[in-house]
């Protein structure tokens, strides 16, 4: 069961503020982070690869973005 | 395509939006803009701000079509791309403010964060201080997004709540076709003109807009932002957004240099003064207030011209922000600071501290 970080609707530097807390937390596994701007979706994925996690998917759903990372 | 589109999100593609911008803004000196302020969006909006009658600061009156640009550029780029979202209602009267108060500062300064670039890469060294400042203002702003500080979600929303900056740049186009400057003349109709000073330097209108509109879709597409860039080093430890701005200073430099504009020095150096202690100053506000509002002066004008309504009020707060620098003797002048421009900082820094201290918001 991955942890679910909800940040649509936030703006920069929000949704990668919440990732990397959330990378804090839980140190390794699969997080899935939801936003709705490909500039959020950039940004956290960057940030998320600079932590040493590996992007698995993006996929989309309507508006929002569900990328998903995973640290084993 | 899908290669150019790419691009533009990648290192060197910042770098690139960073050189040209660069580039550009000291080619629009030579070609008529005031010296050390190709494009400087505090600048820019306040000679807008002053072009309609909001301020009558006779020296900055003029409809700057690189502002224009700027928004339709990046409306352009947002559509070409399918990324054009209208959102707003994320603490829009907190984002007014923000931006009144970060136009306060920096115009004790004398420019944005772009302008601060800008002087820097023309040797105007007082631009330090003012680069420390808005350092130190945006490292201020990092600390209270550690603590919590949050102004909440947006909302999708109607496209045309998107449309309506857009339309108010285009609006200010057609005026500014209509009512053409008259040589000699400080009004024309609705519009007023400087007959002198850094209102009356400006390069052909055409010129500025088609420039304007290839840095608003350039930096659409690579998220160009100054306060990003120093945010984003002291918050992350990233320094993506950092080389763009990097790059900015050093193709300026190189394009100074080339052009004979590069005029090392303190003293006499255009639109600017020489008080230390307020360049800095008056640039740790702006800092804070564009940290805690999410993006520089330009970033802004990116966001509103791909639907972000939050980002427009903020661009709305920057130019009234404009009218109170000039109607209340808050901004400075190549003399040194305003009659009331430190009680404006200090104020401002005090409104941007109770913003940051009051709006921790749960986003679960």
């Amino acid at each position: 069961m991955s942890a679910i970080v909800d940040a649509t609707g936030l703006s920069c530097p929000q949704p990668v503020i919440l990732t990397m807390n959330e990378i804090k937390k839980v140190g390794r596994g699969e997080i899935t982070v939801l936003v709705d701007t490909v500039t959020s979706k950039e940004n956290v994925s960057r940030a998320a690869i600079a932590q040493g996690w590996t992007l698995k998917s993006v996929e989309e759903e309507g508006e929002t973005f569900r990328i998903t990372i995973t640290k084993s | 395509m899908s290669k150019f589109v790419q691009i533009f999100a990648t290192r060197w593609g910042i770098i690139i939006v960073g050189a040209l911008i660069g580039i550009f803004a000291t080619l629009l000196q030579k070609w008529g803009n005031p010296a050390n302020m190709g494009v400087c969006v505090a600048c820019f909006e306040r000679d807008m701000a002053g072009a309609l009658g909001l301020h009558r600061a006779a020296v900055v009156q003029y409809m700057r079509p690189e502002i224009i640009g700027f928004v339709l550029g990046s409306l352009i780029a947002a559509y070409a791309f399918k990324e054009f979202r209208a959102r707003a209602g994320s603490a829009p009267i907190v984002r007014f403010v923000l931006g009144a108060f970060a136009m306060i500062g920096a115009l004790v300064f004398l420019g944005c964060p772009w302008r601060a670039a800008l002087r820097l890469a023309g040797g105007d060294w007082n631009a330090i201080f003012g680069l420390l400042g808005l350092i130190g203002g945006i490292w201020v702003g990092t600390l209270f997004f550690k603590g919590g500080y949050n102004l909440g979600r947006s909302q999708t929303t109607h496209t045309s709540v998107g449309w309506l900056l857009p339309l108010t740049m285009l609006g200010f186009l057609v005026l500014m076709l209509v009512f053409p400057q008259v040589t000699g003349q400080d009004k024309s109709d609705v519009l007023f003109y400087s007959v002198k000073g850094p209102g009356s330097m400006h390069a052909p209108l055409f010129l500025s807009l088609v420039i304007g509109l290839i840095i608003g879709f350039l930096a659409q597409r690579s998220r160009f932002c100054t306060m990003g860039a120093i945010r984003d080093l002291v918050l992350f430890r990233q320094t993506h957004l950092l080389s763009g701005f990097v790059s900015l200073v050093v193709f300026a430099f190189l394009t100074n240099l080339a052009l004979g504009q590069f005029h090392p020095g303190f003293a006499n150096q255009p639109v600017a003064h020489t008080m230390a202690l307020w360049n800095f100053g008056g640039m740790v506000l702006a800092g804070l207030a564009f940290a805690l509002a999410g993006g520089c002066p330009g970033r802004q004008l990116f966001l509103a011209g791909e639907g972000d309504g939050d980002a427009a009020v903020f661009v709305l707060g920057m130019i009234v922000g404009a009218a109170f620098s000039h109607n209340f003797g808050l901004a400075g002048s190549p003399q040194g600071v305003g009659p009331h421009s430190i009680a404006a900082v200090i104020t401002g820094l005090l409104v941007c501290l109770f913003i940051g201290f009051t709006m921790r918001q749960k986003t679960a």
